[in-house]
């Protein structure tokens, strides 16, 4: 099963590396990392998604939370929250298939970014699934480039 | 004030206690080096960086104290890296500091340069990498504290060489305070309330020392919870001398190689309470058969050790003797009338022949030692026939290379321990190939002049992944047996020790009396069988109570 880690640490130079060699060392499965400013210049924040079982995630924190640099490990995976990717695709068109696209993502509240002679490029945000009914209903006109983030997630207020 | 980095380094050091330094001068550390000259700090020159840090590993064991081991960059910080991975697998405090090239050429591939603080992430505690020289003062004492605080372990911190050039006024830092890093060292009251009555309902409660029982120096607790709950004890090997092996109730050494009565009493009993370890694949044989009928009880200051290997049933994160002090307050308080458990007392040991054997020799060196003689072994048979024969009756007596079983531990180890304890009997007990492997400090002992004795089993053979391969190779011998014959007394005379020989068994009391007693640096040689097994063991995949004695 797939969780999801929200992890404070500090700012420090070598941080990234301390946290993903954690997981290649002891064989932890990730699946998404970012890591992203925080409005306190000494605090970064990490949001993690990781597979595996209740045990392993158990570990997983715990030995995330034995790194120095670790301020505070999270797993809000049971709990109330905003989940974000951002996804942006570009994909081959012609003058048939433009307005096709274009209405298609309208669907997905997805906005077109750059338009170009044989292509044209799409922005869009949303969780896991959204992200992937996105790129699932684009494939048809043949996708010629893809870049999308991880997750970002942030609780929700009570 | 103002300071160049290597003063600022050495006065944070003398700050913080420091009393002794192995080392090994290079390039990049030259200015600490020349700062060390005008200081109270001893630095003991070792032959090899990887000496340097088993020896402030001993130093740190034998004391309790943090070591400290200083190495030039590149190759001198790479010789560190097995010493390094030793003290994390045990949990030994240890600073290291080793010398970076200068900033400017960090990241070109310059000569000696090597990036010791990635290298090093998975097997230290924390590690830095000092920017300037104004963080120098706060990083250090951070670095002390982080290594002896919580689980202890080694901690290493990298000085590009322009830091130890660069001037700066000297500002000492007081009070550590790190907001990421708050060891928790008091026990949860509602757990150590669970744990108590469990421990009082239940019939046959076994203890077992870890390495944290000596780290938090709570042998007198063991000692008074055991009175209180006539428990039995057992140990790990790192808890060796924890809990004094001549009290009736200790069984001796559990696990793979440990003695049949200790492991019998944990496969039998209806709560193990689990001091300060962390079930290391050798001390818990197969995890699914280990202690079957046992409620389990875990208390150790790393909560990443709870449940990872074998699971609590009632988990106690804290420091061990603070907890062993809560839940004595507890059972003094409701004292139910605890029955004495029937525990016959068999010989921990089955009987020794005499012999050129290594449970005979040492049965003829503990009656030739005294009773505060501090013994270091190396890795293979010779340190799991010290484990179950020998009778460790204090704790920081026994110091060994556990986790990571390294070779060539011994021999350095003991020169810490001795700088440590001067005027203590220290004797490493090794092998044939252990000793090869850490020989490079014999060279330091005899300058130093250190009393030490080295008993070196020589079989000509590693007799360890021998006896792997007897039972897991179907005696396929191969890579194990050492041809030449090294004459270990002439060895010793070329380095101005004493070397002797035991070549027949009747004269072994005669040979360790003298040794013992010459107020030298001695190597004693002791030709053994190759073919002897360590028995009985726990074959792969069996549980703890199935041993087999049949070679």
């Amino acid at each position: 099963m797939k969780h999801t880690l929200i992890v404070l640490v500090e700012n420090n130079p070598g941080v990234l590396s301390k946290v993903s060699g954690l997981f290649s060392r002891r064989g932890y499965n990730i699946e998404s990392l970012v890591v992203s400013a925080t409005d306190d210049p000494n605090t970064s924040r990490m949001t993690i998604v990781v597979d595996g079982d209740d045990k392993i995630i158990e570990q997983v924190s715990k030995q995330l939370h034995k790194l120095i640099d670790v301020i505070k490990v999270q797993d809000v995976t049971s709990q109330e929250t905003v989940d974000r990717q951002l996804l942006l695709i570009r994909v081959a068109t012609d003058n048939n298939t433009k307005s096709e696209i274009i209405q298609l993502m309208d669907i997905f509240r997805a906005r077109v970014v750059d338009i170009g002679q044989k292509s044209l490029t799409i922005e869009a945000t949303g969780d896991e699934a959204k992200i992937q009914a996105i790129i699932k209903s684009l494939k048809p006109f043949k996708i010629k480039e893809l870049v999308k983030t991880g997750t970002i997630s942030i609780l929700r207020s009570n | 004030m103002r300071l160049n980095g290597a003063e600022t380094l050495v006065k944070t050091l003398e700050d913080q206690g420091v009393e002794i330094i192995f080392g090994y001068p290079g390039g990049t550390v030259l200015e600490i080096y020349d700062a060390l000259l005008n200081s109270s700090i001893k630095h003991i020159l070792v032959r090899h960086e990887q000496g340097a840090a088993h020896a402030a590993s001993g130093y740190a064991r034998a004391t309790g104290g943090v070591g400290v081991c200083l190495a030039t960059s590149g190759p001198g910080a790479t010789n560190l890296v097995t010493g390094i991975a030793t003290a994390y697998m045990d949990s030994i405090p240890i600073v290291f500091f080793t010398g970076q090239v200068p900033q400017a050429m960090v990241g070109t591939d310059a000569f000696q340069e090597v990036d010791i603080t990635g290298i090093t992430h998975p097997i230290t505690k924390h590690n830095y990498l000092v920017q300037d020289i104004k963080d120098l003062p706060r990083i250090v004492a951070e670095a002390f504290y982080i290594a002896k605080t919580g689980r202890p372990g080694p901690v290493l911190i990298d000085i590009p060489r322009n830091v130890s050039m660069d001037i700066a006024e000297f500002i000492p830092y007081k009070k550590v305070e790190i907001r990421s890093y708050k060891p928790t060292t008091q026990g949860h009251p509602s757990m150590i309330k669970k744990a108590v009555q469990k421990i009082q309902d239940s019939k046959n409660v076994v203890f077992c020392t870890g390495g944290g029982v000596i780290h938090s120096d709570a042998s007198d607790q063991v000692k008074k919870i055991i009175d209180l709950t006539k428990g039995k004890v057992v140990s790990t090997l790192m808890g060796l001398g924890a809990y004094p092996a001549d009290r009736k109730e200790f069984a001796g050494m559990l696990g793979t190689y440990g003695n049949q009565e200790a492991n019998n009493i944990v496969q039998g009993c209806d709560c193990f309470v689990a001091l300060g370890m962390r079930f290391d694949d050798r001390v818990v044989g197969n995890p699914e058969k280990f202690a079957p009928n046992a409620t389990i009880i875990h208390i150790d200051i790393d909560p990443a050790e709870i449940g990872k290997n074998i699971h609590a049933d009632i988990p106690i994160v804290g420091d061990v003797k603070n907890i062993l002090i809560d839940m004595i307050k507890l059972m003094e308080k409701h004292q139910a009338p605890h029955e004495s458990i029937n525990f016959i007392h068999p010989e921990r040991v089955p009987p020794v022949l005499p012999g050129r054997n290594v449970p005979w020799i040492l049965k003829k060196l503990s009656e030739a030692a005294p009773n505060d003689i501090l013994i270091t072994t190396d890795v293979g048979q010779h340190q799991m026939w010290t484990a179950t024969y020998y009778d460790f009756n204090k704790p920081r007596t026994f110091i060994s290379s556990g986790g990571l079983g390294t070779m060539g531990y011994g021999i350095p180890a003991a020169l810490g321990v001795q700088v440590a304890k001067p005027n203590q009997l220290v004797i490493a007990i090794t092998g044939d190939g252990s000793f090869q492997m850490g020989m490079t400090e014999i060279g330091a002992i005899a300058e130093l002049g250190l009393p030490i004795k080295i008993l070196v089993f020589n079989n000509q053979t590693l007799g360890m992944v021998r006896q792997l391969q007897h039972y897991y190779s179907n005696q396929r011998y191969t890579g194990v047996h050492f041809e030449n014959k090294i004459d270990f007394v002439m060895l010793a005379n070329a380095f101005g020790a004493e070397g002797y020989r035991i070549d027949d068994a009747m004269n072994a009391p005669a040979v360790l009396e003298k040794a013992l007693n010459n107020g030298k640096f001695t190597i004693i040689e002791c030709t053994i069988d190759p073919e002897n097994l360590v028995l009985p063991i726990v074959l792969a995949g069996k549980g703890l109570e199935e041993m087999t004695k049949n070679p």
